[in-house]
């Protein structure tokens, strides 16, 4: 009881710190002028941002559509053996940095938003196909057994049995690889792919700290916004029964 | 029903067979324990069955119809399978692991849900509590019923089980199989169970089916397994104390002394201890007008005493029911010091005596055969 009114004294303190914290960085972002610049610039913030998201959604969407049957493909048996070394593959994918990855695939595939959406492809696919080989991996031999043995078919298995049970783990992969992604798309710019890195780079090449603030934080928010819905799908999506979250 | 001829498996890379030419047969409705030490053959056996594995030579035929005939998967849908680990799919509540083979089947949701719930209430879990539960939110006890009850939901004629009872604890263990052997009385499956513990063996089987390195080294009632052990492994397999283990195979009926004389309260002391002389009894039971079981009269009491009986009788400490097994008749003979008991029936209606000396003849016979 007492620790339930100490509890309850903590998080009004919280929240009276949070909003402080709040007022006084709205007070500074005044004063300093950046607020009156994202103004000024919210018609370009609005273009920008719309792009970026599109950017996002088309490489991301391309990724999970992609990854996940990619990753499923790799755990059926007879392709066990590729498994190890696509994953390699893809681990190496993983390791050439991410600027690396857009020049070289503005250098095949010129300027544009081709190889600005193929790029974060590239970078997106590992942790999507990856989470979804290690989740089915991770089901427990026995249900398998238990679900082959009452004679489920092979697609029943993975349907009913497999992919469920492995949801949670593919779901963290989506995660990781959205929040990679809504990251990169500023470096898009740099190949001619639009979005909010334009507002940010320009915003450094002017010394225009309000410019880059403007592009800098929608990009933050929009990670922050992804991942939260990404939570709130895995959160309702999963079966409650594998699902740690409820 | 269920029949294997010559059946044997080599895994690939194996030196010796895995499974080396079974033969056995199943009759229909009887549970059929495979046991062994592990490594033994008994759960590949098992497996080949449903197909699982697949047998290098031989066959295995079930109702007649040879398994290979059709697809394995199509097979397996008529044969319930319970593995120890339960292996029920955690994302699916009760209800939906339940009925999970009549829905592969298509059966009609409103049939397979009710079924479900006839089903629970059968093992004593109120369907309205555990229905629209997950696995997890169940004791190992309750999940392994689950798994019994998925296996038996499309009713299936053949049930095949490894281990089913081996992860729980020996309490809950002795509670579930008794519910599954009462189950198994109406239901009259084909069962193949396989097991390595002799105890469940010889409570569950009605034939047991031993096995070593591979073969069928003896296919036999529990009884005669324990009493007629074929070979040194078998005897050893059994264990030493294999003639104790047959007390609880045999009824209180087996070794009871039926229609036996007895004395009523108005009957005098000496012609009850003419009575008991008569028999060599050294004791005698006296019986209500009804033939209940009222109390005793010893010999020594009935020579020494005048009077009627019902003056001068003793109560009996304990009678014991004649459908019991002899090892609580046992049992119950040492908590109370006595060397016989009144064996009566479910309205206590005295149906003969059942002594020590009787119970030791009764097994002894089986190795003077042997």
């Amino acid at each position: 009881m007492a620790e339930q009114v100490a509890m309850a004294g903590i998080q009004r303190l919280w929240r009276i710190a949070t909003l402080v914290l709040i007022f006084a960085l709205g007070a500074w972002a005044w004063a300093s002028g950046l607020l009156p610049t994202m103004a000024d610039l919210w018609d370009d913030i609005v273009y920008l941002g719309r792009q970026h998201i599109i950017l996002v959604a088309i490489s991301g969407g391309l990724a999970i559509a992609v990854g996940i049957p990619l990753g499923i493909l790799l755990t059926r048996p007879g392709m066990q053996r590729y498994s190890n070394i696509a994953l390699q593959f893809l681990n190496i994918g993983a390791t050439i940095p991410t600027l690396a990855v857009l020049a070289l695939s503005m250098s095949i595939l010129g300027i544009g938003d081709t190889p600005a959406i193929f790029g974060l492809f590239v970078l997106t696919l590992l942790p999507i196909v990856s989470n979804t080989l290690a989740g089915i991996r991770a089901v427990p031999r026995h249900l398998i057994e238990a679900a082959t043995g009452m004679g489920l078919s092979r697609g029943q298995i993975l349907w009913q049995v497999e992919l469920p049970n492995a949801l949670f783990v593919i779901y963290a992969g989506i995660r990781t690889a959205l929040a990679v992604n809504v990251g990169t798309v500023p470096l898009a710019f740099l190949i001619g792919g639009g979005g909010l890195g334009e507002l940010i780079f320009s915003g450094i090449a002017l010394n225009e700290f309000g410019m880059m603030l403007a592009g800098a934080i929608p990009t933050a928010l929009l990670a922050i916004m992804v991942d939260f819905l990404m939570s709130q799908m895995q959160l309702w999506t999963i079966p409650r029964g594998v699902n740690p979250l409820r | 029903m269920i029949r294997l001829e010559n059946v044997t498996k080599v895994f690939p890379g194996a030196a010796m067979p895995s499974v080396d030419h079974v033969s056995m047969e199943v009759p229909e409705g009887e549970i059929c324990v495979l046991l062994g030490p592990s490594g033994c053959g008994k759960t590949t056996t098992m497996k080949m069955v449903n197909r699982l594995i697949e047998p290098s030579s031989g066959k295995i035929f079930i109702d007649g119809k040879d398994t290979t005939d059709h697809d394995a998967v199509q097979l397996r849908r008529t044969l319930g399978y319970v593995i120890q680990q339960i292996g029920l799919f955690p994302n699916k509540t009760i209800v939906d692991n339940i009925c999970i083979v009549p829905d592969i089947l298509g059966w009609d949701r409103a049939k397979s849900r009710a079924r479900a719930a006839e089903l629970l209430q059968m093992v004593a879990l109120d369907p309205g509590i555990y229905l629209n539960r997950y696995p997890k939110e169940l004791s190992g006890g309750q999940q392994q019923r689950i798994g019994v009850l998925r296996a038996i939901a499309a009713d299936p004629p053949v049930l095949l089980m490894d281990e089913p009872f081996g992860a729980i604890d020996p309490i809950n263990r002795e509670i579930i199989q008794d519910e599954f052997l009462k189950m198994q009385a109406t239901m009259k499956k084909t069962i193949m169970f396989v097991s390595h513990d002799i105890d469940e063996a010889v409570k569950m089987a009605d034939r047991i089916a031993i096995f070593n390195e591979g073969r069928l080294v003896q296919y036999d009632t529990p009884d005669n397994l324990l009493a007629h052990p074929k070979n040194r492994f078998v005897s050893d397999f059994v264990g030493s104390d294999r003639t104790l283990k047959r007390l609880q195979l045999l009824k209180v009926t087996d070794a009871m002394m039926h229609d036996p004389p007895s004395v009523r309260a108005d009957d005098t002391l000496a012609a009850a201890a003419a009575l008991m002389e008569e028999n060599g009894h050294s004791s005698i039971v006296m019986v209500g007008p009804n033939g209940r079981v009222r109390g005793f009269v010893d010999l020594r009491t009935a020579r020494e005493t005048k009077g009627k009986v019902g003056e001068n009788h003793e109560t009996l400490p304990t009678t014991i029911k004649t459908d019991e097994n002899l090892r609580t008749a046992v049992s119950t003979m040492f908590r109370h010091d006595v060397t016989w008991l009144a064996c009566v029936d479910d309205d206590r209606v005295f149906k003969g005596y059942v002594t020590l000396r009787g119970i030791t003849h009764l097994l002894g016979e089986a190795h003077r055969d042997g």
